[in-house]
């Protein structure tokens, strides 16, 4: 079956079959940023957005995309660099393999929350997950980040 | 992983229902979250999401979530956040992540009847019906004892009143599957128990919520009410918690569910 979605900004004509999730398919045209990790809905590493909103590819049926803007790492880049920049500052960053889906999400929280507390950005963010860090240097990007960009 | 030969796509709820009559053994898709962790090879499924059933609808007396209306969306609702002490969005919030709560639909949250279910609990210490293309409208409670297969869950209704309630679970880390749960509501002199993740699928205390209803307040033993729903329900074990892990930790769960409700003004 074809779908037609909008792809950071670009309309796409993609072919995708009825079990495909949207991680695999996005993938398969190049979006490399977008990472498998636990592939049980945990780990939040294939985040993307979907009409401006994080969800798991992994996990939403490709088919599904069918007519939605679909935004990855790769259509946000100034902003997730500049983010990308205060997380390395703090050592946030080992890997890296997790940067992608919790830049995508952090970005999300930035327009869904205003000021949010430290228990919002923890309920927001809890479904990311980094084996490398122990969430405490993310903790303080996020805050920098959110100081930096909103005054 | 698991696969899917044929897809057929309804665009009202009629389609489905005549979809259901005419392909017997059609898979409908809800979220798709727990479908994918296994390999089950379907040969037709049903996807929902262009019946226009993505919706949370409110009246005078009830909300109505469509079955596709995401988790997320019922964690947003301000109507909801304000209701039985914001009871359904505050267990909500304990499933994994933002992300894949916005995934995660309520229709099959509910119709698959999982044991490790955070909605189940506190949608049944609640005033609830569910409504289904074949079998119509009814309780809950009711839904959840009755053996249904092939139909279609359209809506799920909740009754707008004047309850209080408290959810509380168990878990080995945050965002983990819950190892047990428990919600309490009150609702004037009537108290209803719902326990879940026993492992087995939610169940109300029936006789404990009876009980509990026909104490006085200032004579409420909550101690022996809270060890009497651990006695009354049964507990499997499973490789989260045994049993009598189980059993103990219900109590202290009932415990302070019951003093929460006792503190709501």
């Amino acid at each position: 079956m074809q779908i037609e979605l909008t792809l950071n900004s670009k309309l796409r004509r993609i072919e995708v079959s009825p079990d495909e999730m949207l991680a695999e398919v996005l993938r398969k045209i190049g979006m490399l940023s977008i990472r498998k990790g636990c592939d049980t809905s945990c780990c939040g590493l294939c985040t993307v957005w979907v009409d401006g909103n994080p969800v798991l590819s992994c996990t939403m049926p490709a088919f599904r995309a069918e007519g939605k803007k679909i935004t990855t790492i790769e259509g946000v880049q100034g902003e997730a660099e500049q983010f990308a920049r205060i997380l390395a500052s703090e050592g946030a960053e080992q890997c890296g393999f997790c940067s992608p889906g919790f830049i995508m999400t952090v970005l999300a929280m930035k327009k869904a929350l205003d000021n949010p507390t430290e228990e919002e950005i923890k309920h927001y963010l809890a479904g990311n997950l980094c084996r490398c860090t122990g969430y405490m240097g993310q903790m303080r990007a996020v805050k920098t980040f959110l100081e930096v960009t909103t005054g | 992983m698991f696969s899917i030969d044929e897809l057929l796509q309804p665009g009202t709820i009629s389609e489905a229902a005549e979809i259901l009559k005419n392909h017997p053994g059609i898979v409908v898709l809800g979220g798709c979250g727990f479908l994918k962790m296994g390999s089950r090879q379907i040969e037709k499924a049903m996807d929902l999401s262009r019946c226009g059933l993505e919706k949370i609808q409110e009246t005078e007396n009830e909300i109505q979530l469509g079955a596709m209306t995401t988790q997320y969306d019922v964690e947003l609702n301000p109507s909801l956040k304000q209701l039985f002490d914001g009871l359904l969005p505050r267990a909500i919030g304990n499933i994994l992540g933002t992300q894949f709560r916005r995934c995660a639909t309520i229709g099959a949250s509910v119709y698959s009847k999982y044991g490790f279910s955070d909605i189940l609990p506190p949608l049944l210490v609640l005033n609830v019906e569910v409504e289904l293309i074949r079998n119509g409208r009814m309780s809950l409670p009711e839904f959840l004892d009755k053996p249904i297969v092939q139909d279609i869950l359209t809506r799920v209704y909740i009754k707008k009143d004047q309850r209080h309630a408290s959810y509380q679970n168990l878990r080995n880390a945050s965002s983990d599957f819950p190892i047990l749960n428990a919600a309490v509501s009150r609702h004037g002199s009537q108290w209803t128990i719902a326990v879940g993740a026993r492992p087995g699928r939610a169940q109300i205390a029936l006789e404990a919520s009876r009980l509990l209803s026909e104490m006085p307040i200032e004579h409420m033993d909550v101690n022996a009410i809270a060890k009497s729903v651990s006695q009354e329900l049964t507990f499997g074990s499973n490789n989260k918690a045994s049993s009598d892990y189980r059993r103990s930790m219900c109590a202290v769960l009932v415990k302070r569910a019951i003093r929460e409700v006792l503190s709501c003004k």
